[in-house]
């Protein structure tokens, strides 16, 4: 059997991708959770505490929804499966629920968190809040002014929020400083990484958690339609978390098709870009081996997206080994496409989607359907925190 | 023999490793940075190789880089500055960098290139010892290059032992668990250096991170080979334009 596109070998690779490039300093913790995570999550005590919170905190399962006027305007059925319903507002807190339980099991007590958009933010310090736990999150300077109502989301939920100052100031600084935050206090604190990056087992543990996506499609799926399969799984990808819980139970049915939306930003072929699998190759960030935005020298290139949460250099090492096996198909949309789509979906179907989701609606117009195909678009999260972006388009 | 084996066997306490990154202060300052080192007593030059985003590094190193990386230094520029430079300078060189770009340049043209201007060892923070073992490992090998891995005083007594075999030159201890220049407490440090000192080690032992001055640099020989300074170096040279003269007066108030 060839290897399974949605798990990670025992040295944390995705085919050529992944591993854990880490200095020493993170060693001992990253090698902690290597070596408890799967034995944690597969114990059944720990699988019922996360059911109940997902389902009595979160609010899972969430719906799949028949967009029916979406539909129409594609020539298809569109199911939106609603993420943007969960606690907080997105797919973010599938993760941070998990890991917060995870962390607890592991005895730590101080969590940090690194956030772009500031949904992973606001789901972390929520969970630390339900569980009386000191909560850190590191965001670039850019990011807090875009998107404030977050970051006064995460201070109210009693976080401390730091700016990242360095470099572009947006989610690669943000993680740069939760690494060096977290090689700083090397005994109490667990790292919640809010996307499927970083290093072994991040990817693979973070896929986990937001797996209950795609688990929730195939059965409701079933029960709307007969089948559980749909014939494509559209997601955007910024490290990729909401794609690869959306796509994890599909990726070894060959005929559903795993589309993958990054954000082109100005366009791709312009230098304001965060397409990383159009632009990037092969190369290191944030401790795995992916797909990464670099200069010939080897440096990392500031992206550009309109969308906090696509703006960044890398993508998950799953998501690289899907686009270079060609398991995966890799769109991307540009700002202007996104924020276009984010009206149409607010008109058609009275659901504001949040920026890094409306890139995944702008692609469908790049797609062309059969009437009887059953497309499912992971509707990551909803637009509330990007109000004050989308005023600005409102003439 | 290789020049850290030399330089080890005929000296063994109080090694003063001294951390620089090329292309700083300015785009032209690699050389007489290391002119000035070695001729005001440093036993080992570490010549950092800038990255955009140095992730075991505080702000002084991180700016460092950063400003290096303004002055145009690559490593294609850093071998043609180095490709005479052992005209001048007889003192162990090893290079330390992330990983990104030197495999962005071709590990093997890497390593062929360094060895060839006469570079000693490699210091690679973020390359884990099963990539190492597997992929890396071997291409250092065979052109002859020292490759220090680092502890800290996280690092169980195995891996001690594991990290210390692979590793050629010296070992590099991590004083405390922080990124570069945070100041941390040494409290602790003189306990770690001598646990240690007692697992009989194959390599020297070179301690890293908060030594900044006399007392520190003391303090990390009284149980170790010698230490490593870079964040408070830098520091001179940030406040300096005559690179010579910082040089020896911080070289000085450490030695003498
Ligand atoms: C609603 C929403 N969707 C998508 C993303 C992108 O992250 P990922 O690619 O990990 O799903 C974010 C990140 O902030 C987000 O808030």
């Amino acid at each position: 059997m060839t290897a399974p596109f949605n798990r990670p070998d025992a040295h944390g690779y995705y085919g050529s991708f992944g591993g854990a490039f880490i200095p020493e300093m993170l060693h001992r913790n990253v090698a902690e959770l290597q070596a408890r995570y799967l034995e944690i999550m597969q114990d059944p005590t720990f699988q019922r505490d996360v059911d109940a919170l997902l389902r009595d905190y979160v609010g899972r399962p969430t719906p799949l929804f028949l967009a029916e006027r979406l539909s129409a305007k594609h020539g298809t059925q569109i199911w939106l499966k609603r993420e943007d319903l969960c606690h907080t507002g997105a797919h973010k807190i599938n993760n941070t629920v998990g890991q917060i339980l995870l962390a607890e099991r592991l005895g730590l007590k101080r969590i940090i968190a690194e956030t772009g958009a500031g949904q992973h933010g606001v789901a972390t310090a929520t969970v630390c809040a339900l569980k009386g736990l000191e909560c850190v999150v590191y965001m670039g300077e850019k990011d807090i002014e875009r998107q404030a109502p977050n970051v006064a989301r995460m201070r109210m939920l009693g976080a401390t929020v730091v700016p990242a100052t360095s470099g572009s100031k947006t989610l690669k600084d943000a993680t740069n400083e939760a690494i060096r935050d977290w090689i700083n206090h090397p005994v109490d604190t667990h790292y919640i990484i809010g996307s499927v990056v970083g290093p072994h087992p991040y990817p693979d543990m973070v896929a986990r958690f937001q797996s209950v996506i795609s688990a929730e499609i195939r059965k409701q799926l079933l029960e709307k339609t007969g089948s559980e399969l749909p014939t494509h799984v559209v997601a955007c990808v910024g490290g990729g978390s909401n794609a690869a819980g959306a796509f994890y139970h599909f990726l070894e049915e060959p005929e559903v098709a795993i589309v993958a939306v990054e954000a082109a930003g100005h366009g791709v072929h312009t230098d304001m870009s965060a397409a990383t699998t159009q632009l990037g190759k092969p190369g290191i960030l944030h401790g795995s081996m992916s797909l990464l935005m670099q200069t010939e020298d080897g440096q990392v290139i500031e992206p550009h997206s309109i969308s906090a949460g696509l703006d960044y250099p890398g993508i998950g090492p799953m998501h690289a080994n899907l686009y270079k096996s060609g398991r995966g198909i890799f769109l991307s949309a540009t700002d202007d496409e996104a924020i276009a789509s984010a009206f149409e979906v607010s008109r058609l179907e009275g659901i504001i989607p949040a920026l890094e989701t409306a890139h995944a609606f702008a692609a469908l117009d790049q797609m062309t359907f059969s009437p009887d195909d059953r497309v499912v678009v992971c509707l990551s999260g909803r637009g509330d925190k990007d109000l004050a972006t989308y005023m600005q388009f409102m003439h | 023999m290789s020049r850290l084996h030399e330089l080890f066997k005929h000296k063994s306490s109080r090694i003063l490793n001294v951390y620089c990154t090329a292309g700083f202060p300015h785009a032209d300052s690699t050389l007489p940075v290391m002119k000035a080192l070695q001729d005001a007593g440093a036993d080992i030059i570490e010549l950092g190789m800038p990255y955009s985003d140095p992730l075991a590094d505080g702000p002084v190193i991180q700016q460092s880089s950063g400003v290096a990386l303004q002055n145009g230094m690559t490593i294609a520029k850093l071998f043609a500055d180095l490709k005479d430079f052992r005209r001048d300078v007889s003192i162990p060189v090893i290079l330390m960098g992330y990983l990104n770009p030197v495999l962005q340049y071709g590990f093997k043209r890497f390593c062929g290139d360094a060895a060839a201007v006469g570079i000693d060892g490699l210091i690679l923070p973020d390359l884990p010892e099963y990539e190492y073992e597997t992929i890396y490992g071997p291409v250092m090998k065979a052109h002859g290059l020292d490759m220090i891995f680092l502890v800290t005083p996280e690092t169980s007594e195995d891996r001690v032992r594991r990290l210390d075999e692979l590793s050629s030159g010296f070992l590099y201890a991590v004083s405390s668990s922080s990124t570069t220049g945070s100041g941390k407490k040494m409290d602790s440090v003189e306990a770690y250096l001598m646990r240690l000192k007692g697992y009989g080690l194959q390599n020297p032992v070179l301690v890293g991170f908060g030594i900044r001055d006399r007392e520190t640099f003391d303090t990390a020989c009284k149980h170790a080979n010698g230490a490593i300074i870079g964040t408070a170096y830098i520091q001179q040279l940030e406040h300096s334009d005559e690179v010579e003269k910082a040089t020896h007066d911080f070289l000085g108030s450490i030695l003498t």
